[in-house]
C-alpha cells in the first residue's frame, strides 16, 4: 500500500480551561490524489481539523496527536513555523469560505497571485507575469489579461473565489483543502465553482479535502465522505455507501434533512429527529405521487385561506404594477456615473394566503423589491399596493400601518439581532413601537417564544448565547409578534446549516398555517422555494423572467435561465444518480 | 420541544439528537470569545491601578493630610525627603506630599468636568449628525455640523483657554470649560462614526421595519452599541484634560494661588530646578502617572470593546 498523502492520527484538541475536547480522537487518511469530503454542521470540528493540517491553529489551542504529510517526515503539530511555511502552498494549500475577506482589498489580484509564486521561488522572476496569466486562464477567469489588474472589490463573489483557487494552486500543492468554498456563493455560481474545483484538482493530480455542511454539494466532487459530529468522526464511507446505507444515526438525520424532496406524513421536511422514517433519496424518475402530494398540500393551504380571501373581496392582497427603481449614480465630488436600474417594470400580485417565492441570484433586484414592498425604499416609477395602502405615495402614518401588517425575517441571524438587547426586548420591540402596554407585551412575547419552540428562559439571554438556527427562531418570533398578515422572508435559511434548515422551514410552514399568513419568500435556492411556495417568480437583472405555479415552473421551465437555475440546484437525488 | 440555549457563540444548533457518541459531551466547550471576555489585559490592570492610586490620593486628602496645604514651616524650607516630610518641602516650608494630595483633587475635578462637558455635548451632536447623514434630504445638515466640528477641532485647547482667561478671569473654571469644549469634536467624530455603523446594521433595519421611530432607535439601539467606543474616548480625553490643566496652571491660566495644583507646583519649582530638582520631580511624576494611567485604561477598554470581538460570536 502506498504511503498516504495525509495521515491524521488521534488528533485531540482541548481548549485551555475546558474539560471537553472540541476535537476528540480524530483519525483520518487521504491517499495521493484522493478526494475526500469532510461533512458536519458548524462547530463539529471540520475547520479545526483542516487548520491543524495547515498548521494554522489559533495559539491558545493545543493539539495532541500526529499529523503527517507525504514529503515531510515527522509530526506537523510539532513543526516550527519555518518548516510549516515551506510546506504551505508547496505541499498543502487552502481555499477559504469568504473570498472577500480572504483577499487583500488593497492589492491587485495579479499581485496577490504573484506574491505566492515569488515567496516560494519556484518560478523564475521573469516568468511570474506569464504564470499569473496562465493560472487565471486555468480557473476560467474571463479575460485573464485585464483581470490581473482588478481589485477584489471589482469582482463578483464567484470570480473572487476563482482567484482564491488560483492562489491555492499556484505552486501545484499535493493537497488542496477547501473550507466551505461555495457556501457564500449563489447556486449557479456554486455549480460552476464545484466543477472547476473538481477539474483543477484532477488536472494537477492533487488530493482534495473538501469541507462542507451540505451533503448535496459533496456528492459530485468527492469519492469518499467523512462525517463529523461534535468533534468526532462518526462515519466514513464512499459517497454511495453514505447516501444509500448510512450506518450512523446522525448521518441518516443529515441525509434526511438535506432532502427537500422528501416529506413526512404531515407534509413536513425530515429533521434529525424524525429521520427514522426517512426512506432515502429518490432517484429522479418523475415520481408523480410526491408531486401530487405536494400539489394537494399547496392546494390545501390555498383552500384554507380561501375563505379569508373571499371575505376581503377578490382583489389581491399585494399588487405591484410596473415598478422600476433606478439608483442615481453619484461618483466622488459629484462626478456623474451611469445610473443603475435595479428593477425594471415589475408586475405581480399576491392573493391573501398565497405563498410566493421570489428566486434569483444576488444582484437580481430581490432585496430592492423587498425594501420597496416594506416601505423602506420608494420606487422610481410604478405603483405598489399592499392591502389598501398605496406604498409609493404613503404618508408616514400609512407606512406605520403597513409595517404593522407586513413583517420581515432577515437573512443573517447574526446581524439582525441587536447584540446588546435581551431576547425579550428584541421580540417586544415591534409591540413597543405599536404602543402595546407592558403586561400584554410580556404575555405576547411569551406566547411567541413558545410558538417558535424556544423555552421561556431564553428571554433573559442575549443573542450571542444562541446558535444560528435559534437566532433565526428569535427573528421569526419578532416578525410575528404583531400578528401581521404578510410575512416577508429574505433568504431566512441561506445562512444556516442544512440540518437546521429543515427545522426552520418546518417551523415556518407550521406558523404559516397557524397564523394564516401570506408569505413572500425570497431565496436563491430553488429547492427551498419549491418546498414552501405555491407560486414562484424568477428574477434576473431586475426583470421577471418567468412566473407561475411552482409545479409548472419546475416541471416545465420556459426560459433558459430558469432551466439553468433548476439544473444548478444541488439535490441529493441528482448527486446520487450521477455517482451511480 | 424545549431547547436550552447553548453557551456563548455555541456552534451547536437546535439538535437534541441522542447520539451515543455525543451525549457524554453535554457541557459546552469554552470558546475563544468567552475566555477573552474574562481575561483582563495587563495594560488595563496597570491603568486601573494608577487611576485608583490618584483617586485614592484625592479621597484621602479630604480626610487626612500630613499638614495643612497653607501650613508653613519657616525652619524647614526647601528640605529634601525626611520622615517628617516624605516628599520634602517647598520654599515656604509647605509639605510637598500634602500638596500632591490636594493637587489630585483639582486634577480629577478638571478631568471629570471637562470630559463631562465634551461627552454630554459631543456625543449627541455626533449621533444627530449621523442620523441626518443617513437621510437623503439631511446630508447637508450633517455636512454643516461636521464642518463646524472640524473648525472647532482646529482650535487647540490652549488657545481657547487663553481666550477664556482673557475674557473671564484666569481660573480653574474657565480652564475646565475651555478644555471641555476643545474635546467636543473628538466625541462628536467617534459618536458619528459609531452611529453610522449601527444605523447601517441589519438590526436597525429590522427595527425600522417594525415601526420604530428614529429617536427611539437612537436611544435603544445606537446608544448601547456605541457606549464602548465613547467610554474609550472618555478615558483618553481624561488623560488629555489632566495634561491640559497642568499646562494651563503652569502658564498661570488655570488654577490660581493659593489652591494647590500640580501645574502650579511645577511652575513654582522652576527657579529651584538647578538646586532642588525634587520639587519638580513629584508633581511631574504624578502628572505623568495620571496621564499614563488613563491612557492605559483607555487602551485596555479599547481592546475590551473591540468591535471585531463584538460583531458576531464567531
Amino acid at each position: 500500500m502506498p504511503e498516504n498523502l495525509l495521515e491524521v492520527r488521534n488528533l485531540t484538541i482541548t481548549p485551555a480551561g475546558a474539560e471537553v475536547p472540541v476535537l476528540d480522537d480524530v483519525s483520518l487518511s487521504l491517499a495521493p490524489g484522493e478526494r475526500v469530503g469532510l461533512i458536519g454542521e458548524s462547530g463539529s470540528g471540520k475547520s479545526l481539523t483542516a487548520l491543524s493540517v495547515m498548521g494554522l491553529l489559533p495559539e491558545e489551542l493545543h493539539a495532541q496527536g500526529t499529523v503527517s504529510l507525504q514529503g515531510h517526515g515527522g509530526n506537523l503539530l510539532e513543526a516550527n513555523e519555518k518548516t510549516l511555511a515551506g510546506l504551505r502552498s508547496d505541499i498543502v494549500s487552502m481555499v477559504f469560505q469568504e473570498p472577500m475577506s480572504a483577499l487583500n482589498p488593497l492589492m491587485r489580484i495579479g499581485d496577490q497571485i504573484a506574491e505566492v509564486l515569488r515567496i516560494h521561488g519556484r518560478v523564475p522572476r521573469a516568468q511570474i507575469p506569464g504564470r499569473v496569466r496562465e493560472l487565471l486562464a486555468e480557473v476560467h477567469m474571463p479575460d485573464p489579461d485585464s483581470a490581473r489588474f482588478a481589485y477584489p472589490h471589482q469582482m463578483s463573489g464567484g470570480q473572487r473565489q476563482r482567484v482564491m483557487l488560483a492562489i491555492a494552486l499556484a505552486n501545484s500543492p499535493r493537497l488542496l483543502i477547501c473550507d466551505e468554498p461555495t457556501t457564500a456563493l449563489d447556486v449557479t455560481v456554486q455549480r460552476r465553482m464545484l466543477d472547476l474545483i473538481a477539474e483543477r484538482v484532477a488536472a494537477v493530480e492533487a488530493g482534495l479535502l473538501f469541507i462542507t455542511h451540505d451533503l448535496a454539494v459533496v456528492a459530485g466532487v468527492c469519492d469518499r465522505v467523512i462525517v463529523m459530529y461534535r468533534g468526532r468522526i462518526v462515519e466514513t464511507g464512499t459517497v454511495t455507501e453514505i447516501f444509500t446505507a448510512p450506518r450512523h444515526e446522525y448521518t441518516r438525520g443529515l441525509l434526511a434533512s438535506s432532502d427537500l424532496e422528501a416529506t413526512d406524513d404531515r407534509g413536513r421536511l425530515f429533521t434529525l429527529k424524525t429521520a427514522l422514517d426517512y426512506a432515502g433519496p429518490r432517484v429522479p424518475t418523475r415520481d408523480s405521487s410526491t408531486d401530487a402530494n405536494r400539489a394537494t398540500d399547496a392546494n390545501r393551504a390555498a383552500d384554507g385561506q380561501g375563505g379569508a380571501a373571499s371575505a376581503t373581496g377578490s382583489a389581491p392582497l399585494i399588487e405591484v404594477s410596473d415598478v422600476t427603481r433606478v439608483f442615481k449614480g453619484r461618483g466622488l465630488f459629484g462626478r456623474r456615473r451611469s445610473d443603475v436600474t435595479a428593477l425594471g417594470s415589475i408586475d405581480f400580485s399576491v392573493a391573501a394566503g398565497e405563498r410566493l417565492g421570489i428566486v434569483g441570484e444576488s444582484g437580481s433586484g430581490k432585496s430592492t423589491l423587498l425594501n420597496i414592498l416594506s416601505g423602506l425604499d420608494r420606487p422610481t416609477t410604478g405603483h405598489v399596493r399592499v392591502g389598501d395602502i398605496r406604498v409609493e405615495a404613503a404618508s408616514s402614518t400609512a407606512l406605520r400601518a403597513l409595517r404593522e401588517n407586513l413583517q420581515i425575517v432577515f437573512q443573517d441571524p447574526f446581524a439582525s439581532l441587536d447584540p446588546r438587547m435581551r431576547v425579550a426586548d428584541i421580540i417586544a420591540e415591534p409591540l413597543v413601537a405599536a404602543g402595546v402596554d407592558k403586561d400584554e407585551r410580556s404575555a405576547r412575547v411569551e406566547e411567541m417564544i413558545a410558538a417558535v419552540d424556544l423555552d421561556a428562559q431564553s428571554l433573559r439571554r442575549y443573542p450571542h448565547q444562541f446558535s444560528g438556527g435559534q437566532r433565526q427562531r428569535i427573528s421569526i418570533a419578532r416578525a410575528l409578534v404583531t400578528r401581521p398578515q404578510i410575512l416577508v422572508a429574505d433568504e431566512p435559511v441561506s445562512a444556516l446549516d442544512v440540518s437546521v434548515r429543515a427545522q426552520v422551514l418546518n417551523l415556518l410552514a407550521d406558523l404559516l398555517e397557524d397564523y394564516a399568513l401570506t408569505l413572500l419568500f425570497v431565496s436563491h435556492d430553488l429547492g427551498v422555494v419549491k418546498h414552501l411556495c405555491s407560486q414562484v417568480i424568477v428574477m434576473k437583472d431586475g426583470q421577471i423572467v418567468e412566473s407561475g405555479a411552482t409545479e409548472d415552473i419546475y416541471a416545465n421551465p420556459q426560459e433558459g435561465y430558469t432551466r439553468r437555475l433548476i439544473a444548478a440546484t444541488p439535490s441529493l437525488a441528482d448527486a446520487l444518480a450521477a455517482t451511480g | 420541544m424545549s431547547e436550552m440555549p447553548t453557551g456563548a457563540n455555541s456552534p451547536r444548533d437546535d439538535v437534541a439528537l441522542d447520539v451515543s457518541a455525543a451525549t457524554a459531551s453535554a457541557p459546552e466547550p469554552a470558546t475563544g470569545r468567552r475566555r477573552s471576555r474574562l481575561r483582563l489585559n495587563s495594560s488595563m490592570i496597570i491603568g486601573a491601578c494608577l487611576v485608583v492610586l490618584i483617586l485614592g490620593l484625592a479621597l484621602v486628602s479630604f480626610v487626612w493630610t500630613p499638614y495643612g496645604p497653607s501650613e508653613i514651616d519657616p525652619v524647614a524650607r526647601l528640605r529634601a525627603g525626611s520622615p517628617a516630610h516624605p516628599f520634602g518641602t517647598d520654599r515656604f516650608g509647605r509639605d510637598t506630599l500634602t500638596w500632591v494630595m490636594y493637587g489630585a483633587r483639582i486634577t480629577l475635578m478638571v478631568g471629570v468636568v471637562a470630559v463631562g462637558i465634551a461627552l454630554l455635548i459631543g456625543t449627541p451632536i455626533g449621533i444627530v449628525s449621523a442620523i441626518f447623514a443617513k437621510q437623503p434630504w439631511g446630508m447637508w445638515i450633517d455636512a454643516v455640523i461636521m464642518r463646524a466640528n472640524d473648525i472647532l477641532l482646529a482650535f487647540p485647547a490652549l488657545l481657547l483657554a487663553i481666550i477664556f482667561a482673557a475674557v473671564y478671569s484666569p481660573g480653574t473654571g474657565p480652564a475646565m470649560v475651555a478644555v471641555g469644549i476643545a474635546a467636543i469634536p473628538g466625541f462628536a467624530r467617534v459618536a458619528r462614526s459609531g452611529t453610522l455603523q449601527v444605523l447601517g446594521s441589519e438590526y436597525v433595519r429590522a427595527a425600522r421595519a417594525s415601526n420604530r421611530r428614529i429617536p427611539a432607535i437612537a436611544v435603544v439601539h445606537v446608544l448601547p452599541n456605541i457606549a464602548g467606543m465613547v467610554i474609550v474616548q472618555a478615558s483618553v480625553a481624561f488623560a488629555i484634560s489632566v495634561l491640559a490643566e497642568a499646562g494651563l496652571s503652569f502658564l498661570g491660566l488655570g488654577t490660581q494661588a493659593p489652591v494647590p495644583s500640580w501645574g502650579r507646583m511645577l511652575q513654582e519649582s522652576q527657579q529651584f530646578l538647578s538646586t532642588h530638582p525634587e520639587l519638580a520631580l513629584w508633581p511631574g511624576l504624578f502628572i505623568a502617572l495620571a496621564v499614563l494611567g488613563f491612557n492605559l485604561l483607555g487602551d485596555g477598554l479599547r481592546d475590551r470593546f473591540d468591535p471585531k470581538m463584538d460583531a458576531r460570536g464567531a
